[in-house]
């Protein structure tokens, strides 16, 4: 790709390329924006997210998917059916078109199996230099059916906390690929769409307060951000959370704490005590969710401090960084 | 000579200094009357012995009290013959809530007399010894704001209190067996055990159990401290795999054989505070008490319940001729805080808390109100951990100022209140990375600031932005709306030397530490600094290393060697050094990480050099406890004695301190003693020559020393000796640890002189 050469080539290059992989009714439109019906009845949900990602290709996944995948997540855990999807391409200049290719490939791949077609979108081209080889934007619309009510602000102390799967499985395969560190078993992304998931502990009738998916920060930053929300407390099990041996290894050597690693294909879900164990077994009757435990439990606590009861019976904070894991030990 | 009206400032209330004077003044037989007050104390005197009177009077003072000054003014009001105690004026608080201190003789001797109607009774006090800061729970120091106002005086003990010849005349705290509080024996179902409580325990604990014991300023976990396998449960029940217990023996004379006491370690657990004193470990080493180290802590009964244990223990003789005979019993106490949370203080809790852990409980209807630790010190003194028995004495100030809160750290965490020209560090709250902890913290911080009645104009924390004490900081300067004032990890150290000795002009600093963070964001630990109240300048550091995995390397000290060997340009040997040493290890995946930088952000600590030698000589590859590392090597060292420095073993370039030219020395080295005594000689040598050259460049005459390597007494003596050759005086912590415990002192004497110098907050 060539910043600002070839023009209307490159554009119609590109532009077939998208519509290749991508093309569906609202896409052909051609238009500045897509005109697009409105199922049924309930509440407009919108989500954004940018997708920067190093490196682009990785085990379970690339750029392409990731960038479906974590919109399609961030509409469907605030209860929404995800309708459509935007997308905005900012691609460096020289990156392969065979690259480009493979992760609109796999971006479709990924919008056909969640049925959300991409509706509209866009193509910038950047100097040599001013990018990492492409970033996505992605947006999403859905619909919330009237009665649902999902929000941060609705956990309760006695309510119970599950997670649909294994812990931190994103981030250690994104960084055991990216400094190519070779571990004996490889650790593969998680990423994935969670609206099938979703759907199915909506319907289950269970008293559902909040679900999230723990991406960037990990599970400990996200619920963290619930606790402040709802005004509550929590308290973990540590033997109680999933993760894999090989990324708790990865961890171990890194010296990071899954906790804090991101996750792009789980869902934490907080719910009534009565239906805790009914929506665990929901959860892991699904394919995306047959890793998934009851992790722990809202606590009344002034403070809203999240903690974890340790396998050896201590109790440590499970803290609120405010950035990076920074060394305090002195 | 006229009548004279004495102001009388220290520590003279709730520690018998009126009955002191009344006596004094009744001896001479002078005329006037005293009484307490806002001040302190205050004393209209007349008669001919007057000058008398005012020589003898700072002379021989209540063994508690501690006078800081006292104003002489002409009195002009008529004296009625005879002298009186009056009441204390109304409406004034008292000054000061004195620190918990040992039993006193005229008490042993009370609770050894069949006659006396205290005999054996556990809760024995007066006005020269008991608990003080424990039991209160505001001021003015009165039974009523005690946890003894539940137990109302009974007709002798009231005449006692009353009795201005008696030394129980105002004793807060005074009780007897038909009025006080008792003990109970309660098995680990918390089903009472029949039977005389001290008796049974004793009992229990020569048969090998584990007692709770419920103490001063919370609970212990005692042990036979002879018996392996108790001691071996112990460690198990409570999870700590390594860390040293502390031992309490009758006298010196029963602890001879486990731990060298010289004068001044005896003046230490003598004390009225009582502390746990480290000491060398003598010729018989108690198993598992304080494995793979040189120093064994050891304390004496303090309180007259932990006496008469061993007075049970020795048959309950009359008077107080057994106290000088050596005794059998040894006991570890250690201090019941599972997972190191908090100490535990109430009974309900004990049930709770050390359910699995004690076979049974000692315990009594004395509420504590205070959580306070044993306090740990080595002769000199140094502190390790200061607490009960020396808090809350105030660290004295040059100069007055506004009233200062300071957070402190994150590990060994204690606040500190600063208010006029006295500082009051809190005692020890401990590591703040568990609820229980931070809820502590913040107790401390109002029990401290109600106890002072002082209200801070500004509050300063440590730079690091995720310690919990930070967060708590900003959070009540927000609530109090005043000013917070963030202060760089290891300018505060330097601070605490410059509060408690005074320094008010610059001065070199050597912080040598674990990890804290630096303005630039960086790992600081190995400091060379130029301190000058509120501004501080980096002159040097010790060269990067780094640590691999953050702090899981400082946790790993083989992590650390490697990290070493890398940077020193020996990479090519850790293969061979690995599997010679650690063959468990794979250096592979830190290679990697340490080729890529991947999780290895780069410090300047010493702390972590220690643990890199550690590692390398093969002393430890996993600590077991926080210091574990280092405090092992410096016992080596200690146990090989003294070495010459290894000559070119260090170098100094541009204010950086590198001490890699000394690895490929400690890599041949086949015996870890003789590595480790090298490093400490190497490393003193360098540390001397690199202070001095900043001493001789700043045009500066001293060098303060801080930090947890501050700790090590084999490199501060080194370093001391070298800087004394060149005629340089090292500021050494000498009333609070020169660790983080008391990092807070620093903090609060910054931001005091940052308000001075006009630094915004
Ligand atoms: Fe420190
Ligand atoms: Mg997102
Ligand atoms: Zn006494
Ligand atoms: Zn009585």
């Amino acid at each position: 790709l060539a910043h600002g050469s070839g023009g209307r080539a490159m554009a119609q290059l590109i532009d077939e390329l998208f519509a290749r992989h991508l093309g569906n009714e609202y896409l052909g439109q051609g238009d500045d924006g897509a005109v697009l019906p409105l199922p049924g009845e309930g509440r407009l949900v919108m989500a954004t997210d940018a997708h920067v990602v190093s490196p682009l290709f990785f085990p379970g996944g690339d750029i392409g998917c990731l960038s479906v995948h974590g919109t399609v997540n961030d509409v469907a855990v605030m209860g929404a059916r995800p309708l459509y999807l935007a997308a905005s391409f900012i691609l460096e200049e020289g990156f392969p078109l065979g690259d480009l290719a493979r992760i609109v490939q796999s971006m479709a791949a990924a919008a056909s199996a969640a049925g959300v077609p991409v509706v509209t979108g866009d193509t910038k081209v950047v100097e040599r230099g001013k990018g990492d080889g492409v970033f996505i934007t992605t947006t999403g619309v859905g619909i919330v059916p009237p009665g649902r009510e999902l929000s941060g602000r609705r956990a309760r102390p006695g309510d119970v906390i599950l997670v649909s799967g294994t812990l931190g499985d994103h981030g250690m395969a994104i960084m055991a690929e990216r400094e190519s560190l070779g571990f004996d078993s490889p650790i593969i992304s998680d990423t994935a769409a969670l609206h099938g998931l979703i759907e199915t502990l909506l319907v289950s009738g269970a008293d559902l307060r909040v679900l999230r998916d723990p991406t960037r920060g990990g599970l400990a930053t996200t619920l963290n951000e619930i606790a402040r929300q709802s005004g509550v407390g929590m308290m973990l099990q540590e033997k109680a959370l999933p993760v894999k041996p090989a990324v708790n290894a990865a961890c171990e050597l890194l010296g990071l704490d899954p906790l804090y690693v991101a996750n792009e294909g789980k869902l934490v879900a907080i719910c009534g005590e009565k239906d805790a164990e009914m929506l665990l077994s929901v959860m892991r009757a699904h394919p995306l969710g047959q890793a998934a435990a009851i992790i722990g439990q809202v606590v009344a606590d002034d403070h809203h401090f999240v903690q974890m009861t340790t396998a050896f019976g201590g109790r440590r904070m499970v803290d609120w960084l405010s950035g990076e894991q920074l060394p305090r030990i002195c | 000579m006229s009548a004279r009206l004495l102001r009388i400032r220290g520590l003279v209330q709730g520690v018998g200094f009126r009955p002191y004077v009344w006596q004094l003044a009744g001896e001479l037989g002078l005329a006037g009357w005293v009484r307490n007050d806002g001040a302190g104390v205050t004393i209209a005197v007349d008669g001919e012995k007057l000058p008398e009177f005012l020589a003898r009077l700072p002379q021989e003072i209540p063994a508690l009290a501690r006078v800081d000054g006292i104003d002489n003014d002409a009195c002009d009001e008529a004296l009625a013959p005879g002298f009186i105690i009056r009441d204390s004026l109304s409406g004034v608080l008292a000054t000061a809530i004195g620190p918990d201190a040992a039993i006193c003789p005229a008490c042993i001797a009370d609770i050894c007399d069949p006659a006396s109607r205290r005999w054996r009774y556990p809760f024995t006090t007066c006005t020269h010894c008991g608990p003080r800061y424990t039991v209160s729970a505001g001021l003015p120091y009165d039974r009523v704001r005690t946890s003894l106002a539940a137990f109302p005086l009974c007709p002798a003990c009231a005449a006692e209190y009353a009795d201005p010849a008696d030394r129980r005349f105002h004793a807060e705290t005074t009780c007897c067996p038909d009025c006080g509080p008792r003990l109970h024996l309660l098995d680990a179902s918390g089903a009472a055990v029949d039977g005389d409580p001290l008796a049974k325990t004793v009992e229990l604990l020569q048969n090998g159990a584990i007692v709770a014991i419920k103490g001063l300023g919370g609970f212990h976990l005692a042990c036979a401290a002879d018996n392996a396998q108790a001691v071996a449960e112990l460690r198990r029940r409570k999870q700590r795999e390594a860390k040293p217990f502390a031992v309490m023996g009758l006298n010196a004379a029963s602890l001879a054989a486990q731990a060298r006491i010289g004068a001044a370690e005896l003046a230490l657990l003598r004390s009225p505070a009582a502390p746990i004193v480290l000491c060398a470990k003598g010729n018989s080493e108690l198993a598992e008490v304080a494995p793979g180290l040189s120093r064994l802590g050891v304390m004496l009964p303090a309180t007259p319940l932990h006496l008469l244990l061993w007075h049970e223990a020795a048959g309950r003789p009359a008077g107080t001729g057994w106290l000088t005979q050596a005794s059998p019993l040894l006991l570890v106490m250690t201090s019941a805080n599972p997972h190191g949370e908090p100490l535990v203080i109430d009974n309900d809790e004990a049930h709770e808390r050390l359910a699995g852990i004690a076979d049974a409980f000692l315990e009594h209807d004395r509420g504590i109100v205070v959580r306070c630790d044993d306090s740990v010190l080595r002769a000199g003194p140094h502190f390790i951990r200061r607490a009960r028995g020396y808090v809350p004495l105030p660290v004295a100030l040059a100069d007055d100022g506004p009233p200062v809160l300071a957070l402190g750290a994150y590990l060994k965490n204690t606040v500190c209140v600063v208010r006029g020209r006295e500082a009051f560090l809190s005692q020890h709250v401990g590591s703040l990375d568990n609820a229980a902890s931070i809820a502590f913290l913040e107790e401390t911080v109002g029990h401290l600031l109600a106890i002072l009645d002082c209200r801070p104009a500004l509050i300063a924390h440590d730079l690091h932005p995720d310690y919990p004490s930070t967060q708590l900081a900003l959070r009540l300067a927000g609530e109090l709306g005043v000013p917070a004032l963030a202060v760089a990890h290891h300018h505060a150290h330097i601070a605490a030397i410059c509060a408690e000795h005074a320094v008010n002009e610059p001065i070199i600093g050597l912080a040598l530490d674990g990890v804290g963070l630096g303005p630039d964001g960086g790992a600081w630990g190995g400091e060379l600094l130029r301190v000058d109240g509120a501004d501080c300048r980096r002159l040097g550091h010790l060269r990067l290393l780094a640590l691999p995995g953050g702090d899981r390397a400082a946790r790993e000290p083989w992590r650390m060697a490697v990290a070493a060997l890398h940077a020193g340009g020996q990479g090519h040997r850790i293969g061979d050094w690995l599997q010679r040493t650690w063959p468990q290890r794979d250096a592979g995946p830190l290679l990697t990480m340490l080729a890529r930088r991947l999780r290895c952000p780069p410090t300047s600590s010493l702390g972590r050099w220690f643990d890199a030698v550690a590692g390398l000589l093969g002393v430890c590859a996993v600590a077991r406890y926080e210091g574990e590392a280092a405090m092992a090597l410096e016992g080596l060292a200690a146990g090989h004695g003294p070495v010459d420095p290894l000559p070119g073993g260090y170098q100094l370039a541009g204010g950086e301190l590198d001490l890699s030219p000394l690895l490929p020395t400690l890599l041949d080295c086949r015996d870890p003693a003789y590595g480790a005594a090298l490093f400490h000689a190497t490393l003193s040598a360098g540390l001397a020559e690199w202070a001095l050259f900043a001493v001789d460049r700043e045009k500066l005459a001293k060098i303060a020393i801080a930090g947890g390597c501050a700790m090590n007494a084999l490199l501060v003596d080194a370093l001391q000796a070298h800087l004394a050759e060149a005629g340089v005086e090292l500021l050494q912590a000498r009333q609070v640890p020169p660790n983080d415990g008391g990092l807070a002192l620093g903090q609060a004497w910054v931001a005091r002189r940052a308000q001075e110098q006009g630094v915004n907050a």
